[in-house]
């Protein structure tokens, strides 16, 4: 899948877990920018894109990324 | 079952209104997302939920301290949960001789904070027990072996079980039962534990929230009493009507299974005091040939209470089996395999439980075990013998279409009333009563077994338990009163509730003269009534009124000089 298809896809995700119409992200997007996205909604935004690509990242992982284009990144290693 | 997210954006909905209950949750390991899961679903059930969520692994700083947070809030609910991950934890530094007694020494710790607790706090505990972790040390034969994990964490689940039968005070969450329905691998997250120190995964936390929450309303006297019966396709496989006896599905062969194993389950339910009715469009007759004559029909006529086949619309039917039984629609279930009925009744009595059974009657049980319908918090002996009281009930109300004059009805039934007080063979009905009785309870205060047996030595209070039997059978214990001396010659009439079955007997009367003797015996001059209303005894709002009370502000009382003994036909037994 292409970034910017997955950008829009995470964004979504977002939209619903932050219960914000208003965010907007994009690949230099980080924690900081987003009022809600405290490391409490991070859990649930890695267990909703985990269930929404159908697939499961490493503890590891999870704390590893600074932005959002290295989520897409660790999205696209897994084959999405 | 809704997702957590939906369940958390319930948090931002208007609370004002629900009825409020203070919960501590005191856990182990993170409990954030519990905390907002229990309180979404609250709001779904009509509750605002306050919370108080301790820092997590406080559990003894909280119960010990006895300035803690946890005693200034003064919940009425105690959630506690010891995870599985922690009991391992302890359980790997043990040295191997101490394994064994890794349970016993947990159920210790327990204990003793549960009785702290009930020390210092008026406060119903609900503990979540044990998800089963098998560490695989001794494969199967962890079974055989006292030290192994799992041997230890299924003994202390079973005496978890054994204790919270001795403790009314103490409820268990099935948390292992949980597992066991959605599976291990939805329950636990790996990552997520292992980042946050959270060991339910978000997807499982609305089942979790949930089963917390059918223990709630269970306490607080949201249970189900009735479930009522579709016939064919529900309760045996084809149309009576059109395949005749000897053709409907039932027995041990082929799809028949799948409606005897369904009829068992209906059987044990009546068993445990849930009322049984059948409401289905057939021809009456035909429809009781099968419960007559079927040899293997599980259920037969005497374990329904109320039978209804005809042609009629099923929400008319329904609300006619509901003024028969007198009970909520909201305590009814409706089971119908057919998608069209279902949706006529939930259509016209939005408050009934109308289970969107699968389209297989394969998977009827399995997807009702899931619902938890008949949660309930208390279980005593006259539970099972209801299905007859209702069939008495059914008869009189045939005998009383002979009589024109009612007093004449009344006086044919023989009434006696045996008038105790609160006493040990009494209390655990009582308190069921307490728990049960919506409409007639004039101020809706809940009891519970040790509330009652505290109230049987006080000296500050009266206490009354009515029982009513006529020629038609016993009603057993019926009505309950309550009363708190006061030092004024005044007695006030702290709780009056009275079984829904009873009614229109003249009872209020009988238990009224009773309340009046007691004051005159004991030099009392006046009986003070109060009404809260609630949502469901608007039936009483009028009580005081009519037994003679003269209002004051938002009290009623009753001079008792010039009371004049009420009419009746009870005699005391």
């Amino acid at each position: 899948m292409e970034r910017f298809e997955i950008t829009q896809k995470i964004n979504t995700i977002f939209v619903d877990v932050l219960d914000n119409e208003d965010i907007v992200i994009t690949e230099n997007t980080i924690a900081n920018d987003v009022e809600e996205w405290d490391s409490l909604t991070h859990i649930q935004l890695v267990v909703a894109i985990e269930k929404y690509f159908k697939i499961r990242f490493t503890s590891k992982e999870i704390q590893s990324w600074n932005d959002v284009s290295e989520m897409i990144t660790c999205i696209q290693e897994k084959g999405i | 079952m809704k997702e957590f997210a939906q369940l958390k954006k319930n948090l931002k909905n208007d609370f004002r209104g629900l009825k409020k209950i203070k919960i501590a949750l005191l856990g182990d390991t993170a409990t954030q997302f519990l905390n907002q899961a229990i309180r979404g679903i609250g709001f779904d059930h009509g509750f605002d939920l306050e919370i108080l969520e301790a820092d997590f692994n406080q559990i003894e700083r909280q119960v010990y301290d006895p300035t803690s947070e946890l005693y200034e809030f003064e919940p009425e609910f105690v959630i506690l949960f010891q995870s599985s991950h922690k009991l391992l934890g302890k359980y790997n530094k043990l040295k191997v001789e101490e394994q064994s007694s890794l349970s016993f020494n947990e159920m210790e710790s327990i204990s003793s904070i549960y009785i702290i607790l009930s020390e210092k706090l008026k406060a119903k505990v609900i503990f979540l027990n044990y998800s089963e972790i098998n560490d695989s040390i001794f494969g199967n034969f962890a079974n055989k072996t006292e030290s192994s994990f799992l041997f230890q964490l299924r003994k202390l689940n079973f005496n978890l079980m054994e204790f919270a039968s001795n403790h009314p005070n103490f409820y268990i969450c099935d948390l292992s039962s949980i597992q066991n329905q959605i599976g291990k691998e939805n329950l636990f997250h790996p990552s997520v534990y292992i980042n946050t120190e959270m060991v339910l995964s978000i997807n499982s936390l609305p089942y979790v929230a949930s089963k917390i929450l059918d223990i709630i309303n269970a306490i607080n006297g949201k249970i189900k009493k009735c479930v009522i019966l579709d016939l064919d396709n529900t309760t045996w496989g084809g149309i009576i009507g059109d395949d005749g006896v000897e053709n409907i599905q039932i027995g041990s062969l082929g799809i028949g299974k799948a409606f005897t194993e369904f009829q068992y389950w209906v059987k044990k339910l009546k068993n445990r005091g849930i009322i049984v009715a059948v409401c289905s469009k057939n021809t009456e007759s035909v429809a009781k040939v099968p419960f007559e004559n079927h040899p293997d029909m599980v259920l037969r006529l005497d374990d329904i209470s109320v039978f209804i086949a005809n042609w009629e619309n099923k929400a008319d039917n329904i609300r006619q089996i509901q003024s028969i039984l007198n009970i909520g629609f909201d305590s009814m279930v409706f089971l119908d395999d057919n998608p069209f009925e279902r949706n006529i009744v939930r259509e016209n009595i939005p408050s009934i439980c109308v289970p969107e059974l699968p389209e297989d009657p394969a998977e009827y049980l399995e997807y009702l075990y899931t619902l938890n319908l008949f949660e309930t918090n208390s279980f005593s002996k006259e539970d099972n013998e209801r299905t007859k009281l209702y069939q008495i009930e059914a008869q009189r109300a045939t005998v009383q279409k002979k009589f024109t004059n009612e007093g004449d009805f009344l006086k044919s039934l023989n009434m006696l009333s045996l008038v105790e007080s609160f006493n040990k063979f009494n209390t655990p009905r009582v308190a069921q009563l307490s728990q049960r009785s919506n409409q007639f309870n004039l101020r809706t205060v809940r009891y519970n077994e040790s509330d009652i047996e505290l109230l049987c030595t006080s000296k500050e209070h009266a206490t009354f338990a009515f029982t009513l039997e006529d020629k038609f059978g016993d009603n057993g214990l019926i009505c309950v009163i309550i009363l708190e001396k006061r030092d004024n010659q005044e007695l006030f009439i702290d709780t009056w509730f009275m079984s829904c079955r009873v009614l229109k007997r003249g009872m209020e009367n009988f238990v009224l003269n009773t309340i009046v003797n007691f004051a005159n015996e004991n030099n009392y001059k006046k009986i003070i009534g109060e009404y809260i209303p609630s949502s469901k005894n608007e039936m009483v709002e009028n009580h005081y009124l009519n037994l003679g009370f003269n209002q004051k502000e938002s009290f009623w009382e009753l001079a008792i000089d010039k009371y004049k003994s009420r009419e009746n036909e009870i005699k005391i037994k």
